[in-house]
């Protein structure tokens, strides 16, 4: 996930300070992964070096300056652009598995071990996640099952691979 | 060998063929009171052959399977039909419900045929379908009812007699996915609620993400995931 864009994506509603873009951010989109303030800072010092956000104003109080975030116009049109472009497909999860199954058969390893256990550790985190799903609200719904798809779809290659096993087997063994 | 401890149902080493097809090759099960198993498997590979043994619908030719501490494989058809009727749940995937009757009658069914009366019998399938959402349908036929609302019927059907055991056979297949996972959400409570097991065979990984535990068939041997990794 873009961090940059999603706190410029909140900052659109309107200016907010360093402090109350991490809150935001945790509560609608950090679950599992809080983010840490440094991030929050370092991310907002590289937005205003590109141009995308501006300091609205400066609070001195006790401690350090505490500034406020506005985002630019040219902030906006990047949020837009970042929206309109789809997504790159993760395939690194299947080449690491490829990559495993394919070795374990050259190293005449038990390949379809490798899948069960595979399997097991995505059915946990399917679990979790139905579980989460089950006690939260629909925002909870709608992340779970983004994950759970995610999730199912390599256990649908898993499955596609263990029945190709005995193929894969004697193509990697010429 | 003796059965795990606190299981209820446990199959060791079954084997069964259908003429020169070896269905179950030394596959082993158990589960608890309370549990939901889900039995994993590529098609053909003997999971239905596994939950039909372990329900005492097919002998297996080899091998034992221990119900509540009496041994399944040495009992009569008709001890084996009783045991069917009284203390275990059946749903499946198509073709469940009987037509004619309206969906309270198919509910009650199976009390009915234990012998309750219809009030008696009616009133319980009532409560079910409540629990399954379904009680606004009781007066309607299968025919005119969508797939969503049958299966719940039907599982309201295989909990009305409190079995200790429910038998699910792809019990989502024929849904779409929120149908899906709203029939799996009301089964594994209603199972849980009442302290059942579930013996829950799926090839999908959404439906098994419902269960506690998975075993995996694989010509027709078994795996239990439990303890791996």
């Amino acid at each position: 996930m873009s961090i940059g864009h999603t706190l410029l994506g909140l900052l659109e509603s309107g200016p907010r300070h360093g402090y109350d873009l991490k809150r935001a951010f945790d509560e609608k989109f950090g679950h599992d992964r809080p983010l840490h303030y440094g991030q929050v800072y370092s991310t907002m010092s590289r937005l205003l070096k590109n141009g995308l956000v501006e300091v609205d104003a400066v609070e001195a109080g006790d401690g350090p300056e505490r500034k406020r975030y506005a985002i630019t116009d040219a902030g906006v049109t990047d949020v837009a652009r970042w929206l309109a472009t789809p997504e790159k497909p993760e395939e690194y999860l299947q080449s690491t598995l490829y990559t495993k199954v394919v070795l374990a058969l050259l190293t005449r390893r038990d390949a379809a071990d490798i899948l069960d256990v595979q399997r097991s550790a995505h059915l946990r985190s399917m679990r979790a996640l139905t579980e989460r799903k089950r006690t939260g609200d629909l925002a909870d719904q709608l992340i779970c099952d983004h994950a759970l798809f995610h999730l199912e779809a390599d256990l649908r290659w898993l499955e596609l691979t263990a029945a190709r096993l005995d193929r894969l087997r004697a193509e990697v063994a010429r | 060998m003796t059965a795990p401890a606190g299981s209820l149902l446990t199959a060791r080493d079954l084997r069964k063929a259908y003429g020169p097809t070896l269905a179950l090759d030394g596959a082993c099960f158990s589960v608890h009171p309370g549990e939901v198993v889900a039995v994993m498997g590529p098609s053909g590979s003997g999971k239905s052959t596994l939950l039909h043994c372990l329900a005492g619908i097919v002998p297996p030719d080899s091998g034992s399977i221990s119900y509540a501490g009496r041994e399944m494989t040495g009992m009569s058809d008709s001890e084996r039909s009783a045991l069917r009727r009284g203390e275990f749940g059946f749903v499946f995937q198509f073709g469940q419900l009987v037509p004619e009757l309206t969906c309270v009658e198919n509910v009650a069914l199976p009390l009915r045929l234990n012998g309750t009366s219809r009030r008696a019998a009616e009133r319980a399938a009532l409560g079910w379908m409540e629990r399954l959402e379904v009680a606004g349908l009781a007066a309607k036929r299968p025919g005119e009812v969508s797939g969503g609302q049958g299966q719940r019927v039907a599982v309201a059907r295989a909990l009305v007699t409190g079995p200790r055991v429910l038998f699910a056979d792809e019990p989502t297949g024929a849904l779409d996915s929120l149908n899906g996972e709203r029939v799996m959400e009301l089964l594994t409570e209603a199972a849980r609620s009442t302290h059942a097991a579930v013996v829950l065979v799926t090839h999908e990984a959404r439906v098994a993400a419902y269960s506690d535990r998975e075993i995996v068939v694989r010509d027709g041997r078994s795996r239990d995931m439990e303890h791996v990794a």
